[in-house]
Formats: structure tokens, sequence, C-alpha cells
């Protein structure tokens, strides 16, 4: 029991400050037209590769400096929000309702059904998941819904594997036998006995798909596989950067910064939500 | 065992098989006829014709599939578009290079990882271990890619000890046979060339070994502190043997094999990881090479080298699922 206190205290600070990094970062995505300070995709060749306003030789008005357009690092930081969250939520549901499913009916059913699901995953698994997506990407023709799509034909598996150990668990407790003498059909037994029992680890998983959803994104945007240009991404900034590095280094550190603190923020959410949800899930 | 051998085998064929049906349907989805683009602009309609007989493309879909993969079995992959070569002289190219960063990958990753594990367990409850674990988890946290960036910045451009592009100096004149360079160089005493390539090689290396060693740092410290509890090891401690020579000699042997079965999984990620980690410093091996191909839609490469890779998946699952039960004396008669 005491153990179990000592969980407890550090899942708390650990759910809040990502907790807080994650509102932070959706509500600049939500307002990030009004709060931007100059316009993102805005090019002025005379303000070119201008350094953050703490370094010498900065104009004021630009916060974290421009990249070699004269575009303004913050403004295009900010804008980036928004594909990356669309992504996050769009990809991280997709994969988590696709895989949830199979997983429940494989883990539920067990037999042919999971016998046929299981082997499905085990082919997926064989494939290397970023040339995967790389590869779906290309020929879905470059976007952000080919890009949610790829991740959520991906990244299915995570959810499948562990949802269908889950279930089969659940399965054998007495609460899914004394359903089923009531007269309840499978799907009912599933959906309302079942599932609310799965959901915790679920929510783990959707937490965690979400970061990886973002990091996918950025891959994606780095070899220009992601939404087209006049749309300012973490990965295309990261990009830019990585061919300036020896001129100026924050075209290439502040996206790097951002997509470090979100990619952190999803997984220690979940990390934070499994210690909270720990004794439902043993 | 040779019964579980089997069906394993069998069921490694099933999955290799599902792969090649998934990648064939994959290309064939994509609009655009393979065999024109697989000819130089301006070839005669008798040139397409023979090319889409000898593929056997005039053929019903199911006939397709069964030549394809029997071309595929033989190393056929047809010709690059883009780079106009032969597909599979261009993968067996690359994969030296890949094959070297990975296997090197791992060598840290078990190096590092099994020394912050012993090190933990050794220093157990004190401030070493809070330290160790907050380190990995600090390394689990970011991924590859992630730390490839990083690593560019801090020992590429900060402190410019490292090159940050290549897999060696264009420079330097490489008198070997192999595509091995890595090995080549040791076996010929080039030190030369050697430090060369690691300067290039070490920072793409230790980006792709981070998130596994903390994996295998984290498991095997588990393991090991479990170990150090049973009665064989309070035995030998009785012994009189030090505290560090018990957890070495005797908690170590029993230890490894959970951490070796999950090392083999995550070495298939690592080897995924490769594609991107290779992009980011323009390393000239085959996930360098399978980004290009996608982005010139180059069909012919691009079945090639995914089903490259998914071989080497498979293979490595396999190795990992059989030294399992060789290492684990209770599976070796289930």
């Amino acid at each position: 029991m005491a153990e179990a206190r000592v969980i407890r205290v550090k899942a708390g600070p650990r759910l809040w400050l990502s907790g807080l990094w994650l509102t932070f970062f959706a509500l600049a995505a939500i307002f990030a037209p009004l709060i931007v300070p100059h316009d993102p995709l805005a090019q002025d060749l005379m303000l070119g590769k201008l350094p953050p306003a703490w370094v010498t030789g900065h104009e004021p008005g630009y916060l974290l400096g421009t990249d070699s357009l004269g575009r303004d690092v913050l403004s295009r930081l900010i804008s980036a929000a928004r594909p990356a969250l669309f992504v996050a939520i769009g990809a991280g549901l997709a994969a988590c309702l696709l895989g949830s499913v199979l997983g429940l009916l494989a883990g539920f059913f067990g037999g042919w059904t999971d016998r046929i699901i299981s082997r499905i995953v085990d082919i997926w698994m064989a494939f290397p998941p970023v040339l995967l997506s790389i590869l779906l990407v290309a020929f879905l023709n470059p976007s952000l819904q080919s890009v949610i799509i790829a991740i959520a034909i991906i990244d299915w598996t995570r959810f499948c594997r562990v949802v269908r150990a889950e279930t089969m668990q659940q399965r054998r407790m007495d609460y899914v036998e004394s359903a089923r003498a009531m007269g309840l059909t499978s799907i009912a037994t599933l959906a309302r006995e079942v599932l609310p029992n799965v959901l915790p680890a679920i929510i783990v998983l959707l937490s965690l798909e979400m970061g990886i959803a973002v990091i996918v994104e950025a891959i994606l945007s780095y070899v220009n596989l992601s939404v087209s240009t006049d749309q300012a991404t973490w990965g295309s900034m990261i990009a830019e950067g990585r061919g300036i590095i020896y001129q100026a280094w924050w075209v290439l550190v502040f996206p790097m910064i951002a997509l470090f603190l979100t990619v952190l923020a999803f997984s220690q959410f979940g990390e934070g939500l499994k210690e909270r949800f720990d004794p439902v899930l043993r | 065992m040779s019964r579980n051998l089997l069906i394993r085998l069998g069921s490694t064929m099933v999955t290799l098989f599902g792969v090649a049906l998934i990648v064939f349907i994959l290309v064939r989805v994509v609009p655009g006829n393979p065999i024109a683009m697989m000819l130089p602009p301006g070839a005669s309609d008798a040139d397409i014709a023979l090319l889409t007989a000898h593929y056997g493309l005039d053929k019903p879909i199911m006939t397709q599939f069964w030549i394809w993969l029997g071309r595929a079995l033989q190393g056929d992959f047809g010709t690059s578009i883009s780079l106009r070569q032969d597909v599979m002289s261009l993968i067996f190219g690359r994969l030296p290079a890949t094959l070297e960063l990975a296997t090197l990958a791992l060598l840290i990753a078990m190096a590092l990882g099994g020394a912050l594990a012993i090190t933990a367990a050794r220093f157990r409850g004190t401030a070493v271990e809070t330290g160790i674990d907050l380190a990995n988890g600090a390394s689990l946290a970011m991924p590859d890619f992630l730390w490839g960036l990083t690593f560019i910045l801090l020992f590429g451009v900060l402190i410019p000890v490292f090159a940050i592009s290549g897999r060696v100096s264009p420079t330097l004149d490489l008198p070997f046979v192999t595509g091995f360079y890595l090995i080549e160089s040791i076996l010929r005493l080039r030190v030369d060339i050697f430090l060369d390539l690691m300067r290039h090689m070490l920072m793409p290396a230790l980006a792709l070994a981070l998130p596994l060693a903390a994996v295998i740092a984290q498991l095997l410290k588990t393991s090991l502190k479990e170990a150090m509890q049973q009665d064989y090891v309070m035995l030998a401690r009785t012994k009189g043997f030090s505290e560090t020579r018990v957890l070495i000699s005797e908690a170590l042997r029993n230890a490894v094999i959970p951490t070796l079965t999950l090392a083999g999984v995550q070495f298939t990620f690592l080897i995924g990881g490769t594609v991107i980690v290779e992009r980011l410093f323009s390393y000239e091996g085959l996930g360098n090479m399978a980004i290009d191909a996608v982005i010139n839609r180059d069909l012919p490469l691009i079945q090639g080298i995914v089903l490259v890779f998914a071989l080497i998946f498979v293979i490595i699952n396999l190795i990992v699922d059989l030294s399992y039960a060789l290492l684990n004396p209770r599976l070796r008669h289930g």
C-alpha cells in the first residue's frame, strides 16, 4: 500500500506538467491565426536569417529570428502547431478505433477470428514502419489526410496487440460469465462489460500514439511528404534549418524544442495516466 | 524442439508470403504502366510488348503474382526506373552500409545498456540508481530522429568533432573490394580509414542506439535485481564473493535471457529507424535510397527495398525466437 501511495504522489506533477504543455500546445494551434506576430508565409529577403532577440544583429519584432527567406520563426512555430495537433488527434483516434475493435474481437471470440487477426498483425510488424509510412503517403499523394491514413494503417497493431491481451484476460472473469448467463449477446457483453474495463489501457495507448503521430508527421514533412509548402510544419522547418545549420542554428533549434516538448508531454501524460489507472489495469 | 522449430519456420514463411502479397498489391494499385516506366522514353511498342511478356504482365493477375514471386525469389526485381540499374545490385550495393550502421548501433546499445544496468543494480537504492533511471527515461522519451538532430547540433556544429553527412570522406582512396568498409578497414589494419568511418558513423549509430540502450538498461536492471534475491546468489554471497563479482558472475547469467529476447525485437525497431537517421546524416545506405526511390516513384526499387527490409525483420525475429528456446532450459522441451 505504501508503494501505491508513492506512485500516486509521483503521478501528480507528471500529469500536471505534461497536461499544462499539451493545453498550451492545443491553444496555440487553435488560435494560431490570431496570435502569430507576423504572417508565417510572408517573405522578406532583406530580413533573411535574422538571429533571435538576445543575439547581436537582431531586429525588433522578430523574437526567435527569421529563416533564409525572411519568414518569422516564432510565427511559423505557432502556425505549425496546427497540423501537428490535427495529425495527433486524427491519426491517434483512427489507429485507436481500428486497432481496438480488431483487438476486442480477437481477444473476445478467440479461435479463427483471433488466428486471422493475429496473423495479420504479424505480417504488419514485418514492415519497417517509417519506410511503410513514406511509401503510403507517396502513393496516396502527400497531404495531411494521407499522413493520418498512413499512420492509422501502420500503428493500429499497437492497439490491437494490447487490447487483445487485455480482453483475453477480462473474458475469463466471472462478470463476463454472469453477463452471458443473463442472456446478453456477445456484442452487448463486449460493449457493455468488457470495453469499460479495457478502456483505461486504450486511453493510455492513445496518449502515447498521439506523441508518435506528431513525430511521424515531422519525419514525413522533413522528407517533404506531408502538407504542401504553404503550411509551415515543424518537420519542414527542421529540414530547412538542417540545410543552413552553420549560418542560422535558430531555424533548426526552436522547432526541435517544440517537437521534443510535445512528444515528451504526450508520452509522459500517457505514463502518468497509466500510473493513475494501475489498480484498474491489474 | 524440432517440432517447434518447424512450426516457427512455417509461420515465418506465411508472414513473408503475406508481405510479398501486400507489396505486390500496393504496387499494382498505383496508377501507371510499370513497364513503360522501366524503359527509356521513346521505346518502341515492340520493346514494351517484349518486356511485358518478360515480366508476365500480359497474363491474369494471380498468374502475374506467381511469376513475380518466382522472379523475386531468384533475386530478379527488375530495373530501377530512376537509376536505370538492376534493382538487386543496387540493393546489395547499399545493404552493407546499413548493416554496418545497425550493427554498430546494436553493439553500442548493448554495451551502454549493460553497463548502466549493472551499475544501477550494484548501487541499487542509492542516488546512482535514481540518476540512471532518469537518464533512461530521458533517452526513451526522445526518438532517434531528435537524437540525431541533437548530435548534429552538438558535435557537428557547436563542437565540430564529427562529420554531419556521408559515410566516408570522399577524398579518401578506398582500396576495398566489398561494401563492408568498417570491417575491411579493421581487417586491413587501415587505422586512418577506420577513424574516418567512425567520424561519420558514430553520431547516427549513437542516435539509433540510445533509445535501445535505455530499454536494455531498464529491463536488465529489473532482472538483475530480481536475480540478486535468489537462493543461488545468497549462496555465492555466503562464500564471501564480493557484491560486484556475485552480480556479474552469478546474477547476470540468468538475468540476461529475458533482456536478450526483448533486445532482439527492439533491434527491428532500430533497423526501421535507419531509414530516417540515414536521411538525416546523408548516409549512403539502403534507407536513404528508399526515400529517394519513393520520392522518384521508382516502383521496382521500392518493391525490392521493402521486401529486403521485411526479410531482415523476419530473420531477426526468427533468430530471437530460436535463441530464446536454446537459452531457456524450461522451453527446451516445450
